[in-house]
């Protein structure tokens, strides 16, 4: 009898050996068992759980995707706010339901087009944005109450909500009903991403800024995506993933309530961005575990009175950490499996990794392609007709069980090292988890992580000629001759005038955002705006530990 | 050998080199890393600062020519010119480019870390 025949017949456990079967972990650490029973879902709590019902194991909706398919929202956002409007429009005619805008470096460090540190990246990897006007240009022609836009911003994420209110103000949006999404999670930038700008402290104050002007001015905007996404792109596991994420929410959620908001008036707001990518069960499992404990943890240990209050929404896709840059077709395969899986977690909104964004920013072709995974997932695999198609399952209800368990265990070992924000500002948490990416790369490149294509059924192949992004450096001069134009034309006694009123807020330590709405308004730039900052709270030193 | 590697330019994409930092460290080398964000100047001086036998710089925003370009600058200028590296988002095309501008080698995205050790225990010491 062959292996494979033993195995077959392992329901009689007497014909099996432990030996039989190989010890199966995940990359969280658990052990899988070969099979699955009830006895393995006795105590979960899934037969008292309904979708839309507290905890929300099974989706935040009770219809969930019946009612309404997920949002599908690619990043993008090229060079010029003139092309990004057209690519925006493209998208649109195309079927996306949301914007996710992409913005180059220097806009997300707070440096204008004309600053020499930003020496060959304006408008690279991103949408420039000096001043309101390019906002201007870039929303144009766009209905902002029928397409929600969610602008990918962080250190300088004040001053781009700022324009993003400023903008729908002048064009006659109600801000009570504007809806909308910033990232604005600083916290994960200085574990992953790295465009911090000011001292953790600051940072986080800037963050906390935004929630309380959301809450009392703009309550239907999302002011925080936070993001576990990052954070296991560099390195994290997928327990680690929830469970900073769900530390760094909570350290926002603290210092907004100390300002004397109510839980139930921005908690409702808070959303979270995660990654996908590795095991198909264990991802599901951390989203399910992921979503009852954060609901657990709003009602528990915040008294929220508001069920909206403990919903983890989230934007689930990825997973750039999964692709790779050998076989880039394979890519395809992998982010149609990830946006599957997004869609069984009960996701509300998709994006999706492009093919060759192991190497490049995508090229249209390839950002179509992620449009059209999903389209079809939606359309022609009734992955919408009926919510939570694996509730129930003994495996995913076993897994979501204990990923809930241990996300929890993880969170309580954060509060051991003294809390998320000291561990970061520390460099722990980087430490620790970028000490994991090089496990996990010796693992690959050891054949002990199998990746097809890379450390199996490799071909030797010439490697092809890829299509990159292409950067035009005309733009950039196109952009600070367009800079130089608005501070010519602007009043600039009253931009003056609101940078100096910015000074004086941030050194009274009052809330920053209606300032710096001010300060757009009479066009001062993103540089501008970010040095008066600088000047008063100076700027981030990060922690080297090698 | 020492080596210095570094983040030029404002990408913020670290875990790269952090994983190359440590393969480098485990392989006996003496790494020292300066963190995101710094101009080609500030990673010349520091390179000179410590003693570097070698410089690595690790992008992947695409700007890898331009700031090739301003190595060479100022590389050009110095008696004792430190031998550098690039690892990245580097298009096969733009290698030889980057080899021009006076890189020993630029290492693309999905380099084998035991390639750029074999690389450097090859290269003869200074």
């Amino acid at each position: 009898m062959s292996d494979q025949d033993k195995k077959k017949g392992g329901d009689e456990s007497s014909n099996t050996t432990a030996e039989d079967v190989k010890k199966v972990l995940l990359e969280s650490g658990i052990e899988v068992k070969p099979l699955y029973s009830r006895e393995d879902v006795n105590d979960s709590e899934v037969d008292q759980s309904l979708p839309g019902v507290y905890p929300f194991t099974r989706g935040i909706h009770p219809l969930m995707y019946r009612k309404r398919p997920f949002t599908i929202r690619q990043y993008a956002g090229f060079a010029s706010p003139e092309e990004t409007n057209r690519r925006f429009k493209f998208l649109i005619e195309n079927g996306q339901t949301g914007l996710n805008v992409a913005f180059d470096l220097p806009t997300q460090c707070g440096l204008d087009s004309d600053d020499p540190k930003t020496l060959g990246e304006v408008g690279r990897v991103g949408m420039t944005i000096d001043t309101l006007d390019d906002f201007e240009i870039a929303f144009d022609g766009i209905d902002l109450d029928k397409i929600t836009v969610s602008l990918t911003i962080n250190g300088a994420a004040i001053v781009l909500m700022a324009m993003y209110f400023a903008l729908a103000e002048k064009k006659g949006y109600d801000l009570h009903t504007l809806r909308g999404t910033a990232q604005n999670d600083i916290l994960k930038e200085f574990i992953g991403r790295g465009t911090w700008i000011f001292p953790v402290d600051s940072s986080v104050k800037l963050v906390v800024d935004t929630v309380e002007y959301c809450a009392k001015n703009i309550p239907k905007y999302s002011p925080v995506s936070v993001c576990g996404y990052h954070i296991r792109e560099s390195g994290a596991n997928p327990i680690q993933e929830m469970a900073y994420a769900f530390c760094i929410a909570k350290a926002y959620t603290d210092e907004t309530l100390k300002r004397g908001v109510d839980i139930d008036e921005f908690a409702s707001r808070l959303s979270f961005n995660f990654d996908i990518y590795g095991n198909l069960f264990e991802q599901i499992a951390k989203f399910r575990g992921g979503r009852r404990l954060w609901a657990k943890i709003i009602r528990e240990e915040y008294n929220a009175k508001n069920d909206r209050s403990s919903w983890m929404r989230m934007i689930a896709g990825g997973g750039g950490g999964g692709l790779t840059k050998d076989q880039p077709e394979n890519n395809i395969i992998r982010s149609s499996y990830y946006a599957l899986i997004s869609a069984l977690s009960g996701t509300q909104t998709m994006a999706l990794c492009s093919y060759d964004e192991a190497y490049t920013i995508p090229t249209e072709k390839a950002a179509e392609l992620s449009l059209r995974t999903m389209q079809i997932l939606i359309h022609e695999m009734g992955i919408c007709d009926t919510v939570d198609p694996l509730g129930g399952s003994y495996y995913v209800e076993a897994l979501t069980d204990r990923f809930e368990t241990e996300i929890k265990e993880e969170m309580k070992m954060v509060e051991e090292m003294g809390g998320i924000v000291d561990s970061i500002s520390s460099g722990k948490i980087q430490e620790k988890i970028s000490h994991q990416a090089y496990e996990r790369e010796k693992g690959i490149q050891d054949g002990e992580i199998p990746k097809v294509g890379v450390n199996m059924f490799q071909k030797d192949e010439e490697p092809k000629p890829v299509e990159f992004h292409q950067y035009n450096a005309d733009a950039a001069d196109f952009q600070i001759k367009k800079l130089r134009k608005i501070k010519e034309r602007r009043n600039d006694e009253r931009a003056q005038t609101c940078l100096e009123k910015l000074r004086e807020d941030s050194l009274q330590n009052v809330n920053l955002m209606p300032s710096v709405i001010e300060a757009v308004k009479a066009y001062a730039t993103v540089g501008e705006i970010i040095q008066v900052m600088k000047d008063v709270y100076g700027e981030y030193e990060e922690p080297i530990f090698f | 050998m020492k080596i210095l590697l570094s983040k030029p330019g404002l990408d913020g994409h670290d875990v790269g080199v952090k994983v190359l930092a440590y393969a480098l460290k485990d392989a006996g080398f003496d790494v020292f890393y300066t963190g995101l964000r710094k101009s080609i100047e500030e990673i010349i001086q520091q390179a000179e600062d410590v003693n570097a036998d070698m410089i690595g710089l690790s992008i992947l925003s695409g700007t890898h020519l331009i700031l090739c370009q301003r190595m060479q600058e100022i590389m050009d200028e110095k008696s004792a010119p430190i031998p550098w590296l690039v690892g990245g988002n580097i298009p096969h095309g733009d290698t030889e480019a980057i080899e021009g501008y006076g890189a020993l080698a630029a290492f693309p995205t999905g380099t084998k870390v035991a390639e750029v050790i074999t690389f450097l225990k090859e290269y003869p010491a200074a």
